[in-house]
């Protein structure tokens, strides 16, 4: 395949950005996007181009690194990862846009790569349970309906990549934090912190610079995980518990 | 100072078997290295021994006490977490982002702990004597029967996190069966256990961070490790965003940087994984041990091209359900598998190993397919003329269980296999083949954790203690957070107890010889204006090693990979190419460093391998073979831990063994038969 790619270029946080345009040729289907942006740098430094920064890790769909809006869709036209998006979804001759992650609370480090530690500090505002190592009772000592550990389980698989924050027009981290105030919400272990937890760290939400939530749903159509629209409910649900409890 | 792990006996008696030291010549005999931690008495209550005689540090001097942490993953998130909440000052360091995205998440299958909550006679003593026997008798047994004692607190602990594991109806804990072994003793969370595992560690961690007993420093990279008066006291770090090189001090320093797999450069490791903080630690007086120890993991996506950048392991607890086989006949090999009579295929693994079947270790595993492939029974697309794969088919399980069954068991990594290959392996049978996936070398350290540098102690897939020549499944997991939450907490408190420590300046000569050294290296490959890519000689050197000193080994091939790693270094220093500058974001700078430390470590794995004779494990040497083509050991000749230290640039290194004791296990050959 023959591509045309249009990247944003941006030297670092506070120099000005724009789009260079690049082709690649000998692009085969089989490569993930990643590799094919690697074909393009091994290109760029043979001309003397400095090439790409983009964030990437694991390229097995886990790491939640990799971070490009791909025309205009946060990780590109498939729901997954960038890592996990193959050439097979494009065509020959074609015109790629690729950019980084848009959100007031993800700053643009350098071409491709956003700050998103942000996330980091609203897990430390209460994104946890409370308990030493070594104090814990036997596992079997507290029974979990199965009901209740997979559904924790499957909003616990949020990948912390922000294509819910990229896609939402308001730049709003409700679906990352709905996924893990659902996912300690569910389990018993979870319940003593749970009004200090949603209120704290919705909290360090705002202060962080992330937008409301307006249901519009693109985080969740986004999301290469599937985190459903739902956690955003019980997010505003158990907020709402922590108000009236006088959090 | 003097190390007191080091006997100071004689080196090497003339009469030591050496018949066929292959090695001879590449390195020169050291003095024997023993582990002087761990203590007498039965192995059952060593550890609780060690625990009672290792000093504490009074919770009000513990503020005062510093400690660094390299590498936030399994290992070491959950070693700061704990020593956070002991409350010792902490500082961690990741590469990454955040500590969230450490390679530990990428772990699909489990974790082992003794439980025995299927009541099928699973107790600490089988989890240890399978560990021990699945590592072939190489791994250190008063440090692998710890690690059985403690995995059943990890269960209790991440449960308590809010792990959520899978349930039976009745709420409790379900488990599954790994290779290697006959009991059901591996707890999961679908295909992501390391996943919610290394999120319950990141969680308590950034509990800390929000507690303030823990800093956390974010893409930053170790790039020279700090010693002072034979002691570790510090590490430079590079910041990688401004480029900046830091200098942290501090009592103690841990490593917990994970492993060096990806000096094969297609490897299951994520692509940052690197040997940098213990390769620099290594060159500092910390002995490496055993670093030709490579697990190659037999379920990984088979290669598909020149440009692919790494292969994607498929959880091996695929093989509980999945049936793996060739077709009989090589002229069936581009045949659709569907329309290969039952009659003609060869389900080769329950042929030659019925009482294990699918589930033998993972050595077996990989070898076997090696081997069909080898004599051209291999499927799917031929690269470079042979076809690399064998099918993992789940008809037989889909009509057995029915489909929603096996979505509900590993959905996730049929939809990713679905995504890589572009086919439904609902309905085909999956391609598989083996691939380099976890390292069982790294640097040696005694009981306590400690290396031959006093100050610096070594957790997670960083050190070589647990697996012997071979992993099985969900121990890798087990040891990581075995390491990280329970050992090393308990076992740094003795070093600690001996703080206050003198107080180092950052005008120190040591501290600026580290700091220098790596200005210099950093320096260099900035000005040197060569011509071709750092990428470009990775992926050369980790063809060598595949080549050379992957699945199987020889003396000839080895010694030529030697020859052909000296010259492509050589060419490395000369020509590599980075542009940019060092003062930002410059990932081609940090690649340089990374791969400039590969090739030191892959001669010295080559070396390591050519000095061991025997087919261990996943090393399979051809000279070391039994009749019928199985891995033969020379238990008489090679029951050792080959520490190797490091003499200088362009010396040759220092080989030290240790003698492995076997006291409450008797050795024995492997059979899976």
């Amino acid at each position: 395949m023959k591509l045309t790619l249009k990247i944003w270029r941006q030297a670092g946080p506070q120099a000005e950005g724009g789009i260079r345009t690049y082709d690649v040729d000998e692009i085969s289907e089989d490569m993930s996007f990643l590799e094919m942006l690697d074909v393009l740098n091994e290109q760029l430094i043979n001309d003397d181009e400095e090439p790409i920064v983009f964030d990437h890790d694991c390229r097995e769909g886990i790491c939640g690194s990799c971070d490009l809006m791909i025309n205009g869709e946060a990780h590109g036209p498939e729901v997954t990862t960038t890592c996990q998006l193959h050439m097979r979804s494009f065509r020959d001759g074609e015109t790629i846009t690729v950019e980084p992650w848009r959100a007031a609370a993800f700053p643009i480090i350098k071409d491709l790569m956003v700050d998103r530690s942000a996330f980091d500090r609203i897990i430390a505002r209460g994104g946890f349970v409370s308990v030493n190592t070594g104090a814990a009772p036997d596992a079997h000592a507290t029974p979990v309906p199965k009901e209740s550990a997979d559904r924790a389980f499957d909003v616990a698989t949020c990948i912390g990549c922000g294509a819910c924050v990229a896609a939402c027009p308001n730049g709003s981290a409700s679906l990352f934090l709905g996924a893990k105030i659902t996912h300690l919400g569910e389990l018993p272990q979870g319940q003593a912190e749970r009004d200090t937890r949603v209120a704290s760290m919705v909290a360090q939400h705002d202060h962080e610079g992330f937008g409301g939530c307006t249901n519009i749903g693109e985080c969740t159509s986004a999301c290469p995980k599937g985190i459903p629209l739902d956690v955003i409910s019980q997010l505003n649900k158990d907020l709402r518990t922590a108000i009236r409890h006088g959090h | 100072m003097s190390n007191p792990a080091l006997k100071t006996s004689d080196p090497s008696s003339p009469d030591d078997p050496q018949q066929h030291d292959d090695a001879a010549g590449y390195y020169v005999p050291g003095d024997p290295i023993a582990d002087t931690k761990a203590p007498g008495g039965p192995v059952e209550d060593k550890w609780d021994t060690r625990q009672f005689e290792a000093r504490i540090v009074n919770p009000a001097n513990r503020r005062k006490v510093s400690v660094i942490m390299v590498g936030t993953g399994l290992a070491g998130g959950s070693a700061a977490a704990t020593l956070g909440e002991a409350g010792y000052q902490v500082k961690t360091f990741c590469y990454q982002d955040s500590p969230r995205r450490a390679h530990s998440i990428a772990a699909q299958g489990g974790i082992n702990a003794a439980k025995n909550y299927k009541g099928d006679g699973d107790s600490v003593h089988r989890l240890f004597y399978d560990t021990i026997k699945g590592g072939d008798y190489r791994s250190r047994e008063t440090n692998v029967f710890r690690l059985a004692q403690v995995s059943t607190n990890i269960i209790d602990q991440c449960v308590a996190q809010g792990v959520p594991f899978a349930r039976e109806y009745g709420g409790l804990l379900d488990n599954r069966s790994f290779g290697g072994v006959q009991v059901s003793r591996t707890f999961y969370a679908r295909g992501q256990t390391g996943q919610q595992l290394l999120l319950g560690a990141y969680q308590a961690l950034e509990r800390q961070i929000g507690a303030g007993t823990v800093q956390q420093y974010s893409r930053h990279e170790m790039v020279e490790l700090v010693v002072v008066d034979g002691r570790a006291r510090g590490v430079i770090v590079r910041d990688m965003v401004t480029g900046e090189l830091e200098t942290h001090l501090a009592d103690v320093v841990v490593l917990a940087s994970g492993g060096y797999g990806n000096v094969f450069f297609l490897s299951t490791n994520a692509m940052g994984c690197n040997v940098t903080a213990t390769w620099r630690a290594h060159r500092k007086g910390a002995y490496m041990a055993n670093p030709c120890y490579t697990q190659i993991h037999p379920t990984c996506i088979p290669v598909s091209g020149a440009h692919q950048s790494k292969l994607t392991l498929m959880s091996e607890s695929l093989r509980n359900d999945g049936r793996i086989w060739v077709p009989k006949d090589a002229k069936d090999a581009d045949k659709d598998p569907r329309e290969i009579a039952e009659d003609d295929r060869d389900y080769y693994l329950e042929r030659i190993y019925p009482s294990f079947g699918n589930l033998v270790p993972r050595d077996i595993a990989s070898r076997q397919a090696k081997n069909m492939c080898d004599e051209g029974r291999g499927v799917g697309p031929e690269v470079e003329g042979v076809r690399r794969g064998v099918y993992l088919d789940f008809s037989e399980a889909i009509g057995r269980l029915g489909r929603p069954a096996i979505e509900s068991k590993y959905g996730n990594l049929f939809d990713m296999y679905a995504r890589i290959t572009g086919e439904d392996p609902y309905e085909v049978p999956m391609r598989i083949y083996p691939a380099v996936h976890y390292v069982m070398g790294g640097l040696w350290v005694d009981y306590d954790l400690q290396s031959t540098i006093p100050g610096l102690f070594v957790a997670g897939e960083a050190n070589f203690s647990d697996h012997g020549a071979n992993r099985l499944g969900a121990s890798a997991l087990m040891q990581g957070l075995a390491d990280g939450y329970f050992v090393l907490p308990n076992t740094i408190r003795d070093y600690l107890a001996d703080s206050p420590f003198e107080k180092i300046e950052e005008s120190h000569p040591a501290v600026v010889e580290a700091r220098e050294s790596a200005e210099a290296r950093i320096n260099h490959f900035l000005s040197n204006k060569g011509t071709r890519s750092v990428d470009s000689y990775h992926r050369e050197l980790g063809n060598i090693m595949w080549e050379y000193c992957g699945m199987e080994r020889t003396e000839d091939g080895l010694k030529k990979a030697i020859d052909l790693i000296r010259t492509l270094k050589d060419d490395f220093w000369r020509n590599v190419k980075v542009l940019g500058t060092g003062d930002g974001v410059n990932q081609s700078l940090e690649k340089a460093g990374r791969v400039a430390d590969f090739f030191e470590l892959g001669e010295l794995m080559c070396i390591d391998a050519l000095n061991r004779r025997e087919s261990c494990g996943g090393h399979f040497r051809g000279e070391s073979q039994t009749e019928d083509g199985e891995a033969l050991r020379h238990d008489d000749q090679y029951a050792y831990v080959a520490a190797w230290e490091w003499a200088g640039e362009g010396e040759k290194p220092v080989l030290h063994k240790e003698d492995l004791v076997y006291e409450a296990v008797k050795m024995a050959a492997r059979s899976y038969k």
